[in-house]
């Protein structure tokens, strides 16, 4: 009998997932009851997490793999998953999208991801990313009589089926040239020149690549955050990004460990290409939901930077650049439900303009939010760029570095706009007087730690600390 | 001493300002020019409490202050010498004159102005404390976002163009010098200066590390041709943002040059100096000439600001006791003088509503008081004997003769260039006749108009006179920059 101690988590979310089902699908009108259960078992969750924190095993004939590396990102995802749930739950019941499956469909992605990140298989891994895509999918064209909504998930559709395809391609070659579907064995058998591998490794990054929305495979990216409904938005932002990197690093980590000569190059011009473009593109956007998918864009190519390094601080680099991410798009996203006139959310720029006279604190959040995804100190964001370029200039990628920093500069300009905007501009329209208290807490604890993150810099990286071994 | 002199001093206007934060309500003032005139004056005091308690004839750094900060990595360590703490000093005396500015001309959202002065406040304090590359980074860049808004909101018609230059320019030279720090911690293992001191870095990367930090000071300073930004921050900033503007924020820049360039990477700073000495020039001579032309008050102001800079520069760069003691002089000179004088043009737009020269004319007829100090300050920006502005230029200039004849005396025409459009500018302003019908209606300087003005004037005129205390306060540093620059060099002769 196998221990199957590690993962209880994972059994626990999906008879968490199969109990608020039957309760959605038995009681009428029964979305907040949902919501409030969802909460609790992501809570219930945690708590099972946390109590086995740290510990290593494999189990399955080595396809599960529990360790600390996973567990940090289930928590990180599940914190992030709980604090959406709990800020767009207003947003959610304003746009009449209140329907019982939502909360459930986040949860089963969640629980793919959870297979994801816990994967030692090929197999294991692809059966985790397609449970994940298929609630993603639906998530994405959620508001389905909005036509704009149902592009998006069309659109996502279309193109992550596609890079499914190719990942899964990519993992059938791996298999071939390797003979193993095990991370560990691919790793051990990579070591010599193996063409067909590469060739693997390719299409798998391909995928990957377009998990995160990576340039060259980032279409999709803007018109889906633009499509979806911002909690939506919201989560694909956070969520799938976090796993994403997570699962890149996996890859690097394991079975390619051997060939990093041959995938370094690659992640290099994906790192360089999505912080210019990022950065770029975004200057003349007028939606704050497609600024802040350029944003995101450009920020994937600052992760990417650190997994380049191929080394373990460089690993650890991203996993604190994530993590800051995370922090300072909570923040922003929370601040998005706030920007409502007359009942109707608006997600225009412009109608910012002005805002710091009607309501200075709500502007001050926006200012340091939007200071810190600029990266400029003593924020948090400062510090999340500092680290990855700290790797990458102890990799000697010169280059690389020089060039990330210069897009920091350019990146700036946009998000100073935003600021000028609602610092500098006059009053046009008069944003509801939202009173939520979940929102606002959100927004300020994001603040908060992204303003007071200079006092003590070290803190996510001690937590990381034995993440790789 | 155990107790944290130099944090209470960096964080007391933090405090401040998240009183202020905390205690206004919409369109009460009166708590947030309380609060920021109580914390910047105890400030100061605190600030003259460390000079007095500063040891003058200690060798390197003293009240030293470390934590532990990121793990492993970087120590939060502060400490001053006696260049450091002159800075200190003006800036804790300049941010109290700005509020006392601010709390007189500003009308909108003043409590906002004082929170975003006092931040800057403790952002350049920060600067001038930091003994670690990293955090003398941190406070350097962090200036920018209070600075950023205090022109953007409360500046003039241009405000946004500005606002954005500003900020642009500073952050793209400054992202190199991010590298370049970064770059240094992973040769040497430690971004701590004093370590770096003794380490040495090895002379092959000197080059490009040199310029990795000129490219972020030279922004900053400003030089020639980089100084485009300044014009037009300078004119469209509040007058209290462009005081602490041309005293304090310009000055990060020198004092870098001073510490790190010669500090850290002397073979290359003598190898750059041909390149120091043409820009100094330039800017010397070129925007002395620029100035002539110009029809803004404040933007001539900016103008001589730069030519300024260029002496400070060329003053460092010679590497001898007069002309590094000649440039510190000249920044706490500046500090004070073009302070003064942004104060000046602010009295005359608080009033009129404009900053043309041509619009006034005739106002020592109907402002006698402000019309007195308005010329003094003219004398001493453009070095007249007696005032701080002549012996920052003068042992500049002596400091440059010993080096180099040509640039010395290049450097010289740049002084009559500034009497030329000093003086120029103060016949058209200030005597003449009175074309305009709105400057004999206005009223002279008030109380506190008069007073932060008197205490300007009375400052640069005393150190004018009487320079010893500063001269003394960082004899001591200054020789030990110039022994270490020998030593260095002489290393490299021998090894040759």
């Amino acid at each position: 009998m196998e221990n199957i101690n590690s993962i209880i988590p994972e059994i626990a979310l999906f008879f968490g997932i199969c109990l608020t089902l039957m309760v959605g699908v038995f009681f009428k009108n029964s979305f907040s009851l949902v919501m409030k259960l969802t909460i609790l078992v992501l809570l219930g969750v945690i708590y099972l997490i946390l109590i086995d924190w740290g510990g290593e095993q494999k189990i399955f004939l080595d396809s599960f793999k529990n360790d600390k590396f996973s567990d940090y990102f289930k928590i990180l995802i599940l914190v992030s998953s709980i604090f959406i749930f709990i800020s767009s739950n207003e947003f959610i019941k304003d746009k009449k999208l209140s329907k019982f499956e939502y909360p459930i469909i986040i949860m089963f992605s969640i629980l793919g991801m959870f297979f994801m990140l816990s994967a030692n298989d090929l197999i294991l891994f692809y059966l985790g990313l397609e449970l994940q895509s298929l609630a993603l999918y639906v998530l994405a064209s959620f508001d389905r009589d909005n036509i704009i909504s149902s592009e998006a998930g069309i659109k996502y559709f279309v193109l992550s089926a596609l890079s499914s395809g190719l990942l899964l391609y990519g993992c059938s070659l791996l298999y071939g040239f390797t003979g193993s579907t095990n991370f560990n064995e691919i790793g051990t058998n990579l070591i010599t020149q193996n063409t067909g591998a590469i060739f693997a490794m390719v299409f798998i990054l391909v995928g990957l690549a377009f998990k995160v929305s990576a340039v060259p495979f980032h279409m999709w990216t803007p018109d889906v955050y633009q499509g979806a409904p911002t909690s939506i938005t919201n989560f694909f932002a956070v969520v799938p990004k976090a796993v994403g990197l997570a699962v890149f690093i996996r890859f690097m980590d394991l079975p390619f460990k051997n060939i990093i000569e041959e995938w370094q190059m690659i992640i290099i011009f994906i790192s360089i290409a999505s912080m210019i473009l990022g950065s770029v593109a975004a200057i003349g956007q007028k939606n704050i939901k497609r600024l802040l998918a350029y944003s995101s864009i450009s920020h994937m190519g600052y992760a990417l930077a650190g997994v380049a390094t191929g080394t373990i601080s460089g690993y650890t680099s991203t996993i604190i650049y994530i993590t800051i991410y995370i922090i300072m798009n909570m923040g922003t996203f929370a601040c998005l439900y706030l920007m409502k006139t007359d009942g109707k959310y608006t997600e225009k720029i412009e109608d910012l303009s002005g805002l710091s006279k009607e309501r200075p604190m709500f502007a001050f959040s926006f200012l340091i939010l939007f200071f810190s995804l600029a990266g400029i100190p003593p924020l948090g964001g400062f510090f999340a760029k500092f680290f990855v370029f700290m790797s990458v200039i102890e990799s000697e990628m010169y280059a690389l570095a020089v060039i990330g920093l210069l897009t920091t500069v350019i990146s700036a300009f946009y998000y100073l706009k935003v600021i000028k905007i609602i610092y500098f501009d006059d009053n046009k329209i008069k944003f509801d007087d939202v009173r939520n208290l979940s929102i606002k807490a959100t927004i300020l604890l994001s603040c908060l730690f992204l303003s007071l993150y200079f006092i003590s810099p070290s803190i996510i990286g001690s937590l990381l600390n034995g993440l790789f071994i | 001493m155990n107790f944290p002199i130099l944090s209470t001093i960096i964080f007391l206007p933090l405090l401040g300002s998240l009183f202020i934060f905390l205690s206004t309500q919409k369109n009460e003032n009166r708590s947030a020019i309380y609060i920021s005139l109580f914390t910047s004056l105890a400030n100061l005091f605190l600030t003259f409490f460390l000079w007095y308690s500063f040891d003058k004839n200690f060798v390197g750094f003293q009240f030293i202050e470390e934590n532990n900060w990121i793990s492993g990595l970087i120590k939060f360590k502060l400490g001053i010498d006696g260049i450091s703490i002159l800075f200190i000093v003006l800036t804790a005396f300049i941010t109290p004159i700005c509020i006392i500015s601010c709390i007189i001309s500003a009308k909108k959202r003043l409590s906002e102005f004082l929170i975003a002065i006092l931040i800057l406040e403790t952002f350049m304090i920060g600067v001038f404390c930091s003994l670690d590359l990293i955090i003398f980074y941190l406070f350097f860049e962090a200036g920018l976002i209070p600075m950023f808004l205090i022109i953007g909101i409360w500046g003039g018609p241009r405000k946004i163009y500005s606002a954005y230059k500003f900020f642009l320019f500073t952050l793209l030279g400054s992202v190199l010098m991010l590298a370049a720090i970064i770059f240094i911690y992973w040769t040497i293992g430690t971004t701590d200066y004093t370590e770096i001191y003794k380490l040495k870095i090895p002379q092959e990367y000197q080059y490009l590390l040199w310029l990795a930090f000129f490219s972020s000071f030279a922004v900053k300073t400003p030089m020639w041709p980089v100084h485009t930004w300044l014009p037009d921050a300078h004119v469209e900033a509040p007058t209290a943002g462009s005081v602490i503007l041309a005293a304090i924020l310009l000055k990060m820049a020198g004092y870098g040059f001073l510490r790190f360039s010669l500090g850290m990477f002397p073979i290359a700073s003598e190898f750059f100096t041909p390149l120091i000495f043409t820009l100094s020039i330039v800017a010397i001579i070129y925007t002395s000439l620029v100035a002539l032309m110009q029809d803004d008050m404040k933007k001539l102001i900016a103008y001589s600001s730069v030519a300024h800079m260029g002496f400070v520069t060329l003053g460092i760069f010679t590497f001898n006791k007069q002309g590094i003691e000649g440039s510190m002089f000249q920044m706490i000179s500046h500090g004070i003088i073009s302070a003064a004088l942004f104060l000046c043009v602010g009295v005359l737009y608080d009033r009129t509503g404009s900053r043309m020269i041509k619009s006034f004319g005739g106002v020592v007829n109907y402002l006698p008081n402000f019309s007195l100090i308005f010329i003094i300050f003219v004398l001493g920006a453009l070095g007249l004997p007696g005032t701080t502005g002549f012996i920052g230029e003068f042992l500049v200039l002596l400091g440059a003769f010993k080096i180099n004849y040509l640039v010395a005396i290049l450097a010289s025409t740049g002084v009559v260039l500034c009497a030329a459009y000093m003086l120029w500018m103060a016949k058209r302003v200030v005597f003449g006749n009175t074309n305009n019908i709105i400057i004999a209606k206005l009223k002279d300087i008030n109380f506190l108009e008069g007073t932060i003005l008197i205490v300007l004037c009375l400052v640069s005129i005393i150190f004018g006179f009487y320079p010893e205390p500063l001269l003394n306060t960082m004899n001591i540093s200054v020789n030990q920059i110039i022994q270490n620059h020998q030593n260095e060099l002489t290393a490299i002769l021998i090894d040759k």
